[in-house]
């Protein structure tokens, strides 16, 4: 394949991320102005760290001044996931040379679905993988820009728009549940965190609720593999 | 910008993009990721998505009516549709405005 037609296949690959990164990103930028937050942060944040749903949960978690600690430990168990997204194209990303640090870097919930239709040989598979990755950038910063700057400018309330984050959520959730056979997890994620949130109250139960959740998983996967074994 | 959102901007992008270059540091070449590790990948991602629903639904317990009601006809309204279309952007899209709609109108 030649340039413009990688460039095309890697633009119409990414057209349903460009719907929902503009909407999602421009409702990402209203909840931050409306939070008091200027679009130099949101410039910042879209552009350093690049992952939607824990923007979303790092506003409110800056709105209420929560610590840095709380910050750092909900991050890394909210993008944990990325961590395997990485894994799944190791070898892919560690051919890309010069653009190893942006693979790194670009890889989303939404761009490593893409990359998991790509049918491609294996070098012409990694530019649509780059440009796809560059364009999903541009569609986050763009969107999350315009919702900081147009946000004001709206002529009826925006409130509400957070549901979004909600809503991505429960999508997410929903999909994971189609897909694996075995509820618990879930079903274990959704009681922790309601007797975390009564016990420990709104602002402090998201890190003792993480906490127990993953220490509650690695016991259960560890009776289990007994169990296998047996 | 106040310092403090500047480190907690900028702590997030660190930890995240350590998370996403782990696996070049652990398990380029020959090295296998443990096992124990890899069922907790498989199964960690649905129980956080959970605990994050249950995170954006708190405001809930202290405001049942204005605005419980709306989160629950709105969430149904997000499962239903994406159980039934399977879009992701559809349903969130959806969603928000039955929610922003009923925030005013209840």
């Amino acid at each position: 394949m030649k340039k413009p037609e990688i460039l095309k296949l890697s633009l119409i690959k990414s057209l349903p991320i460009l719907c929902s990164y503009l909407f999602i990103g421009t409702a990402y930028g209203i909840l931050m102005q409306q939070a008091g937050f200027p679009w130099l942060s949101v410039l910042l944040a879209s552009t350093c760290i690049y992952t939607g749903a824990l923007q979303f949960v790092l506003t409110t978690l800056m709105a209420s001044g929560a610590s840095l600690l709380t910050i750092a430990v909900t991050t890394f168990f909210m993008n944990s996931r990325q961590t395997f997204y990485t894994l799944t194209f190791l070898d892919d990303i560690s051919k890309t040379g010069r653009r190893r640090l942006f693979m790194i870097h670009s890889l989303t919930d939404e761009t490593y679905a893409v990359n998991c239709t790509l049918e491609l040989p294996p070098k012409e598979k990694r530019e649509v993988m780059f440009y796809v990755a560059a364009f999903s950038h541009v569609y986050w910063i763009t969107g999350s820009l315009l919702g900081a700057v147009v946000g004001q400018l709206l002529p009826f309330s925006t409130d509400g728009i957070d549901f979004c984050m909600t809503a991505l959520f429960v999508t997410i959730f929903l999909d994971q549940w189609e897909k694996s056979n075995r509820h618990f997890p879930a079903l274990l994620g959704l009681t922790v965190g309601i007797v975390c949130l009564l016990i420990f109250g709104e602002g402090q139960f998201m890190l003792p609720a993480l906490l127990l959740v993953s220490a509650a998983l690695v016991y259960d996967n560890s009776r289990s593999r007994k169990e296998e074994k047996a | 910008m106040s310092l403090y959102v500047i480190l907690a901007i900028f702590i997030a992008a660190v930890v995240t993009f350590s998370l996403r270059a782990l696996p070049f540091l652990l398990f380029s070449g020959n090295r296998k990721m443990p096992d124990w590790l890899s069922r907790l990948g498989a199964v960690l991602p649905s129980a956080i998505m959970a605990v994050l629903i249950v995170y954006c639904l708190k405001g809930v317990k202290s405001d049942m009516i204005g605005t419980g009601v709306p989160s629950a006809i709105a969430v149904l309204v997000v499962a239903l549709s994406y159980k039934w279309k399977h879009n992701t952007f559809l349903s969130i899209l959806f969603g928000t405005a039955v929610y922003m709609l009923l925030l005013r109108i209840l």
